[in-house]
């Protein structure tokens, strides 16, 4: 009798998933499964929903809520805007992460967390209980500094593709229809921002494709910062031997209005840029739903945590993986790290749903790679531990590096990451 | 569990040791470092090539190949620049790890 209501209470199930629900039911305060909701199915909460399921044996029930049907990476994008990729080889679905590892993905989006009560509250308006919950929302952007950029009207004309998805499709059809002779013109963001290295790649994969097949055409890259801030010296090299009066870098431009009808860039001190397809990057925070929550304690924009579990230091019970997570020396915004916080704090999570130790050394590495051609890429790598005294995560000395130049085979394996990696959060 | 005093204990092990359950990092913890792996490896090791497939891969010969590529050994892109980030015991305890991964 007691065993069949244990087999109602978890829906019937394998012997995986009584195992884990036998030790769901040491935990205390509760005998029902553990109930963790993810907010955002990227890199960061993907990852963690996997992750939650596979090394709690079931025993944990995951819920993540994603707005979009697909997931799409904004990692080799890039590739997509500049023509040598298409939008389906940077999309995968979310069907697997049911099947296979029985997380209920719900396509809504958040509309607040009540963080006393432990309950998600959905746009479409049904409500999920939970005991703890993850917020990755990734970024969203600082419009409100940019005067000419408040309007819809205008972040629909011209656009950032630093989310994955539409907008990647839309900056490729305005490269597409510009004229030979066209002017691209690409506003690189203040940092700290989601992948350091990405604007430059974006430049030089559209310098390539311009080169190609609208030969006259300008790349003209505006950085607020005074140097290329990641990879400088392979994209500066690369540039030099590919791009020569095509591509040009404009340091210290740091924008601050756009004239949308003009089609004209304006910077403090620097002259103004009139450009044919204008793809302003604005300065980035925390995704609305961290910020409305109150985690995004750093300057209002980022979200303090703990880097053993990744919870909130402002809010309890509340974790944030990805880029609305404050940044600290050394640690980049990026995909890769996204899905290395996800891994963590899903190891915290378990341990503390099974009463365990929260494993209390982390230690992973991060790649990143960038293509400066449809051919070549170069990548910066580095390992990461946890520092006792910093209670942070310390690039670990003499660990990871750079290519010593951007080469065919860097590229190969660029690619290779992006299915594996794409496997390991979705498959 | 403080990680040095453990670590201690795991390097007197760690000399040929490989078979040796390790005494220091918790299950938990070295399946999290592991976990590391997998962005390039897949899941548990069970990588899509031209990545190196480290499920049930001979933890041994992985274990020679990763300290190689510490020491600058052996011709690598990139796990030279990885396995520099992690100490001699660490290296072993993922090389069993991923040895017993389907």
């Amino acid at each position: 009798m007691k065993r069949r209501a244990l087999l109602q209470g978890l829906g019937g199930g394998s012997a995986a998933l009584i195992a884990g629900a036998m030790t769901g039911c040491a935990m205390p305060g509760g005998s029902a499964k553990a109930k963790v909701v993810v907010i955002g199915g990227g890199y960061a909460g993907a990852t963690a929903a996997k992750y939650l399921r596979i090394w709690s044996n079931g025993g944990i029930d995951v819920t993540m809520v994603e707005p979009n049907p697909a997931f799409v990476s904004c990692p080799l994008s890039n590739l997509v805007v500049a023509g040598m990729k298409q939008m389906s080889d940077i999309t995968t679905p979310y069907d697997n992460l049911t099947k296979r590892h029985g997380v209920k993905v719900v396509r809504d989006m958040v509309a607040g967390i009540d963080t006393k009560n432990k309950r998600v509250k959905l746009a479409g308006g049904s409500e999920l209980p939970y005991d703890r919950v993850i917020v990755s929302p990734g970024i969203d952007f600082m419009y409100e500094n940019l005067p000419g950029m408040e309007s819809a009207a205008a972040q629909s004309q011209i656009v950032h593709a630093w989310k994955a998805g539409d907008q990647t499709a839309t900056l490729r059809k305005q490269l597409e229809a510009m004229p030979n002779g066209g002017v691209f013109a690409i506003a690189v963001p203040p940092s700290p921002y989601r992948c350091p290295p990405g604007p430059y790649e974006r430049a030089s994969v559209v310098a390539d494709y311009l080169k190609k097949n609208k030969p006259k055409s300008k790349v003209l890259v505006l950085d607020p910062h005074k140097d290329v801030v990641a990879k400088g010296k392979l994209f500066k090299a690369a540039w030099a031997e590919k791009y020569k009066g095509i591509l040009e870098y404009r340091p210290n431009h740091k924008l601050s209005e756009v004239d949308v009808k003009g089609k004209t860039l304006k910077f403090e001190f620097s002259d103004d840029v009139k450009a044919d397809v204008l793809n302003v990057i604005p300065g980035m925070k925390a995704g609305a739903i961290a910020r409305n929550t109150g985690l995004a304690n750093v300057s209002n924009r980022w979200c303090d945590v703990d880097f053993l579990t990744y919870e909130s230091k402002v809010v309890p019970g509340v974790h944030v993986l990805g880029d609305s997570v404050a940044a600290t020396p050394g640690m980049p915004k990026s995909g890769f790290m996204a899905n290395q916080h996800a891994k963590t704090c899903a190891a915290a999570i378990v341990a503390m749903v099974q009463g365990q130790a929260v494993p209390d050394h982390p230690i992973f590495a991060n790649t990143c790679y960038s293509f400066v051609d449809a051919n070549e890429a170069c990548h910066v790598s580095a390992v990461y531990a946890f520092d006792d005294g910093k209670k942070q995560m310390v690039k670990v000395k003499g660990s990871g590096g750079l290519s010593p130049d951007t080469n065919r085979t860097t590229a190969a394996y660029a690619e290779a990451w992006a299915v594996n990696i794409w496997a390991d959060m979705l498959a | 569990m403080k990680f040095g005093s453990a670590a201690v204990i795991g390097m007197a092990f760690a000399a040929g040791a490989l078979s040796m359950a390790p005494a220091q990092a918790s299950d938990l913890q070295i399946k999290m470092w592991a976990s590391s792996c997998a962005s390039c490896h897949g899941t548990n090791g069970n990588a899509q090539a031209p990545m190196v497939k480290l499920a049930g891969a001979d933890a041994k010969a992985t274990l020679e190949a990763l300290l190689a590529h510490k020491r600058g050994e052996r011709n690598g892109t990139i796990m030279h620049q990885i396995a520099k980030g992690y100490t001699d015991e660490q290296l072993a305890q993922l090389a069993d790890y991923f040895a017993a991964q389907r």
